[in-house]
């Protein structure tokens, strides 16, 4: 396969509109907005949770 | 850095009695902010957290903005669409600007929960909003001299948006010029002088403390050995 078949393969068209959901009545969201505000999500709380490298010693 | 040396210079300051503007205006940097506090050698413990890693990381995304966004400049509008270097250089200065608002909303909320105007940190806080706001601005801009069909969808949208407030008068956003200018000088300086301004204050106020934890900076006991870390080395 081709580096340009592999593109083609798996390229995601933007020239159309995103895909959007009506969440609640008033509130509508597109799949790439949720995209990111899941992953905003995920990386707040990852940094929550996820031990730190140690640093030096008390100085 | 030792408590002496910090008594050594607050005493050395506090000595001098300035005859120029020049020496009062250095007498009243050093007291407000010493070089100890301007450059620290360490950090409280509950700073060693990922937690606290979102300004700087925000801070550096910033950086690789300007410098792309500099080289960007030097061919004029349109080359990046039409060179490989030119579309990489593109393509950096627009996954940079998606980073730089993913880290600062990530810092934004850690520091909302933090309730990080605590402790004399109102002034941190404030310039931490404005530069946000500073920076949608900046970023507007640029999007709307991409010059593609998307910049043009943009710029036609926003002109109404600007009409409809009063200001389409003074900011015309279909003029890619004026734009232009907007996003290469005035804006990018404000946010650069408000960051600026934000990591010196939070300098001089010391990081925010968690919730529970002692700030340091308002701690009357003169000693702090216990709670810090060498993390900056």
């Amino acid at each position: 396969m081709s580096e340009e078949d592999l593109v083609n393969e798996f390229a995601v068209s933007l020239d159309q509109p995103a895909t959007y959901w009506q969440i609640w009545e008033w509130i509508q969201v597109s799949l790439p907005n949720l995209i990111v505000i899941l992953m905003l999500v995920l990386v707040f709380v990852l940094a929550l949770v996820l031990p730190f490298p140690k640093g030096g010693d008390a100085s | 850095m030792s408590t002496d040396v910090e008594s050594t210079t607050a005493a050395a300051v506090d000595d001098v009695v300035p005859t120029t503007w020049t020496g009062a205006l250095r007498k009243r940097w050093v007291r407000s902010l010493p070089p100890e506090k301007l450059l620290p050698e360490s950090q409280p413990a509950y700073v060693a957290s990922w937690i606290y890693v979102f300004g700087m990381a925000t801070i550096v995304a910033l950086l690789i903005v300007i410098g792309s966004g500099v080289v960007l400049t030097l061919g004029g509008l349109q080359w990046w669409h039409t060179t490989p270097f030119g579309r990489f250089m593109n393509s950096l200065h627009f996954w940079s600007v998606q980073f730089f608002f993913f880290f600062m909303i990530v810092h934004l909320v850690g520091k909302y929960f933090m309730a990080a105007w605590r402790g004399k940190r109102f002034l941190t806080w404030a310039t931490g909003v404005v530069a946000f706001i500073m920076g949608l601005a900046t970023a507007f801009t640029g999007y709307t001299i991409t010059t593609n069909f998307n910049s043009q969808w943009i710029a036609f949208e926003a002109k109404d948006v600007m009409n409809s407030v009063g200001l389409g008068g003074f900011m015309n956003t279909t003029n890619v010029g004026q734009m232009s200018l907007w996003h290469i000088v005035p804006l990018p300086l404000c946010v650069g002088v408000i960051v600026l301004m934000h990591v010196l204050l939070v300098r001089k106020h010391g990081v925010v403390p968690p919730i529970d934890a002692i700030d340091p900076a308002l701690a009357t006991a003169p000693a702090t050995e216990s709670v810090t870390t060498a993390v900056a080395s």
